[in-house]
């Protein structure tokens, strides 16, 4: 297992190095190779780019590897202002470090689909300026004018045909200071950006050769898994540690606050002594939760006076004025995220130092959590990031790392923890449960004039970043109301805050991805109302020309909405924008009435994310999106009972499979807008698509997620 | 201790014999493609070949496992069609299932050289992937049969 990665490794041979430091906040990058490292010791350089002798061309990367292709898409950027030869570059993970900090936000995570769109400059810059210090440093053997030298695919060429491959220069180059605004290209000179590059790391993923969380293994390492309450709020109140110790391969039962440890020789011998443990736990703070309090919490709550999230002209005056009055009522239930790795962490803490192996969406809040517990700074807690077996938002959560970091100190060495799949359905942050309710006006012309919506949720923020938190709104719960794609009049937002014992997190495009199906079915439900087909509707209530308008007109134009339909089938359609980029789908269905069953024959998507750097990495994210959105929509919900979860595994939580994954369209928008996020926006308006299309089929209004079958059976 | 036959070799494990085969395979020979994720036959992403039947390793114990011939993704030639195809398709997004899943179809092409679109969902129906790769497995699997009958 390699240790510091980012510097020691690129300190040994000759390379161009450009890096960055991160010391007053802002990203500043500065030279770092062997020539220069003496006499800029003070730095604490992380590389960006390292050019190698033998022509190499490494990214170094701070953006977790979740299989959502930034690493390829970040080095397809550098490599492009580079003007380097693709197949000579290759992405590693650093170690965690400031440089790698989201460039507004203090703290490194890889989450609200900001890893290139909040990167896109300074990921440009790296790239340019060691192109620039390599045509200097190529000018300068030559003894010409630096203008006067190009570039082509890794070689400075000089006027007169010759040229230098990028390795033959950076002893030269080394010793230049980098430029501080090096020219970036014109996009219309890209041949990297924009185009189809294999993935980098598919090959070993297909090979079987990548080394995910789970799979670190560290010398003198033991393995644990952990007894977690089954009920929220309970602890261990009697246990045997003797029959667990029995378990051969048993090395100790740690307890910790208010769970156990198990750690053993191997993952198999963890799990028979856990289950020796014969655990009694305390009744727990809400021993009688269960799906019935739930609804019966929600219905409550959505009857409260809310926190008044929005206020614009007169929603009650507009709504009694209006000629007609449409109303509408929505009930989510909670999602897990699923990711199929389990939750996992390797930790040894050391006399002065703490090393984490994780495959985590949040470097910089496992460090804290880490140092919170070992006593060490932050800077001392050195986080080694593999590749995710999906995270969707989960990985940013450090219950693991307290495992880790709390048994790797009890035991004196090296501990992997491992959850079960039943450890993660218990313990995850799961989407919240959310019910709304919205009021809307028409005018005589058919235009909204008033749209007032109520949303009872439980709080993201509250428990995972108070400080967001203002006014008794958080925000997470009811984005895609007030920001929603339509320029409305009197609008009014209220938002009652729940406080329940289930944990809630951040998952694929968080509030979005339940808030627009509200909003999106609503919107069909007041053109229907109109008379007005779906589209036009939703393109006059629009800005002209905005992203939303045009992503929607790019989907009507390629699905050919309004054009022939296949026989037995209907189309429903939703549109919006969230993480910078709007995204748009149609879907297309048709309803078995006897037995409640929907097919979904095709799903057609529109995504406008601004400059498209990786176009089938896009592609990809916007399919995947159409499944899990699918998968959400159908089949999934977390169940409660006696005290706590009641889902325990995949057979009680089925994810959508082979045969009910619909034909996938995908459409980039050749975007006259900036840059936006891809990894989330792709998600939240499949739903509504499809519930709208449902609602074409039959006239039944599916406003439940996951949807109620029961609700479309004709006898 | 039990002797196992694995991607052509003899492994020796020194296991309970009603250890499920994964265990045996990640923890104590470091056959890490091998996959947890659901532990009850769930989700597929387990799985191994055992007589060129796809198995689900969390559900087999390493003492009936020791009569095989076993089978991981290391196991399959680099250039196995199937391994051309999920690259070609550029099918893996995380790729924590692909190998499971690769494995099932190199089975299932076995029996079903010449699948229609409808045989593939079917054959593929009982596998979990949280990425939503499948619009791409799909057309991996055809092109990998295609591969295969050349």
């Amino acid at each position: 297992m390699k240790t510091d990665m980012t510097r020691r490794d690129f300190l040994k041979k000759s390379s161009l190095v450009v890096a960055a430091t991160a010391l007053h906040g802002e990203i500043i990058l500065f030279n770092a190779s062997p020539a220069q490292a003496v006499t800029s010791s003070a730095f604490k350089p992380h590389a960006f780019v390292e050019i190698g002798a033998d022509d190499t061309v490494t990214v170094w990367l701070g953006q977790t590897n979740l299989g959502q292709g930034t690493h390829t898409g970040i080095s397809m950027i550098v490599a492009e202002e580079l003007d380097a030869d693709w197949e000579k570059v290759q992405a590693k993970m650093a170690l965690a470090a400031e440089p790698f900090n989201h460039p507004h936000a203090n703290m490194q995570f890889t989450g609200g689909s900001t890893s290139i769109r909040d990167r896109w400059d300074i990921i440009r810059k790296a790239g340019a300026a060691a192109r620039q210090m390599l045509i200097e440093a190529a000018a300068k053997k030559w003894g010409i004018a630096a203008g006067t030298c190009k570039t082509n695919n890794g070689k400075v060429v000089h006027p007169g045909g010759r040229s230098l491959s990028y390795g033959k220069l950076v002893q030269e180059a080394q010793k230049l200071p980098v430029p501080e605004n090096p020219p970036l290209k014109d996009a219309k000179d890209y041949r990297i950006i924009g185009s189809n590059r294999d993935r980098l790391d598919i090959p070993d993923k297909v090979q079987g050769r990548t080394k995910y969380g789970i799979d670190v293994t560290v010398p003198d390492m033991c393995i644990a898994v952990v007894a977690r309450a089954p009920r929220f709020g309970a602890a261990p109140e009697s246990y045997d540690t003797d029959a667990a110790m029995a378990v051969k391969g048993v090395l100790q039962v740690v307890p910790l606050e208010d769970r156990i440890g198990v750690c053993a020789d191997t993952t198999y011998a963890a799990l028979q002594g856990r289950k020796k443990l014969n655990i009694k736990w305390t009744p727990g703070s809400h021993p009688a939760f269960d799906d019935a309090t739930l609804d019966k919490l929600f219905a409550e709550n959505l009857e409260k006076l809310g926190a008044v999230a929005e206020k614009t002209g007169d929603a009650n005056k507009a709504l009694a004025e209006a000629a007609v009055t449409v109303e509408g009522a929505y009930k989510l239930h909670y999602v897990s995220h699923a990711q199929l790795e389990p939750v996992n962490c390797t930790a040894h803490v050391e006399k002065d130092r703490c090393r984490l192996w994780m495959p985590t969406q949040g470097q910089t809040w496992a460090q804290q959590a880490a140092a919170a517990i070992t006593g060490l700074p932050s800077e001392k807690i050195e986080v080694e990031t593999p590749p995710a077996g999906g995270g969707f938002g989960l990985r940013g959560m450090t219950d693991s790392v307290k495992d880790a970091v709390s048994l790797s100190r009890a035991m004196g060495r090296p501990v992997k923890v491992m959850w079960t799949r039943e450890d993660d359905f218990a313990n995850d942050y799961f989407r919240p449960g959310t019910v709304s309710k919205i009021q809307g006006g028409l005018d005589k012309e058919g235009k909204v004039v008033a749209w007032s919506q109520k949303v009872a949720a439980p709080s993201i923020m509250t428990r995972l970043m108070p400080s967001r938190v203002k006014n008794g709104i958080d925000n997470s719960a009811i984005q895609g109301i007030s920001d929603m794609v339509y320029t409305l009049p009197n609008r009014s937002v209220e938002y009652v805050m729940m406080d329940l014992p289930v944990t809630v997190g951040f998952w694929r495009s968080v509030g979005y991805s339940i808030i627009t199906f509200t909003v999106e079915t609503f919107m069909d439900d007041l053109a229907h109302a109109a008379k007005q087909d779906p589209v036009q509707f939703r393109l006059d209530h629009m800005e002209k020309g905005s992203r939303p308008y045009r992503t929607l007109s790019l989907l009507a134009e390629k699905a050919d909405w309004g054009g022939k339909v296949p026989a037995g089938r209907s189309r429903g359609i939703a549109v919006g924008t969230c993480f910078g980029s709007s995204a748009a789908h149609m879907a297309e269905v048709s309803v078995d009435r006897k037995s409640g069953k929907v097919k979904v024959h095709k799903v057609a998507c529109a995504i406008d994310c601004g400059p498209a750097v990786y176009p089938d990495a896009i592609t990809a994210q916007m399919e995947g999106a159409v499944v899990m959105a699918l998968s959400v929509a159908f089949n999934e919900k977390i169940r409660f009972a006696k005290g706590g979860v009641k889902t325990a595994n995949f057979d009680e939580y089925p994810l959508l499979t082979m045969s009910d994954v619909p034909e996938v369209e995908v459409y980039i928008s050749e975007s006259v807008h900036e840059i936006g996020g891809v990894g989330e926006p792709g998600i939240p308006t499949v739903a509504p698509a499809v519930a709208n299309a449902v609602f074409n089929a039959t006239g039944v209004k599916l406003r439940e997620l996951p949807f109620k079958r029961e609700l479309l059976i004709k006898a | 201790m039990i002797s196992l036959h694995v991607n052509g070799k003899k492994k020796k494990v020194e296991v309970a014999p009603d250890t499920p085969l994964l265990w045996a395979l990640r923890d104590n020979l470091g056959i890490t493609s091998v996959k947890y994720t659901c532990g009850i036959a769930e989700c597929g992403v387990c799985t191994v070949l055992i007589d060129d039947k796809a198995v689900r390793s969390c559900s087999i114990s390493v003492d009936e496992a020791k009569k095989g011939r076993i089978i991981t993704i290391e196991g399959l030639p680099e250039d196995h069609p199937v391994k051309i195809a999920w690259i070609e398709k550029q099918v893996p997004q995380c790729g924590y299932c692909q190998p499971g899943i690769m494995l099932q179809t190199v089975d299932f092409l076995k029996r079903q050289p010449n699948p229609t679109a409808e045989q593939v969902d079917d054959a593929l129906d009982n596998v979990l992937c949280r990425c939503g790769s499948h619009p791409r497995i799909k057309k991996a699997v055809q092109m990998a049969a295609d591969l295969s009958r050349k």
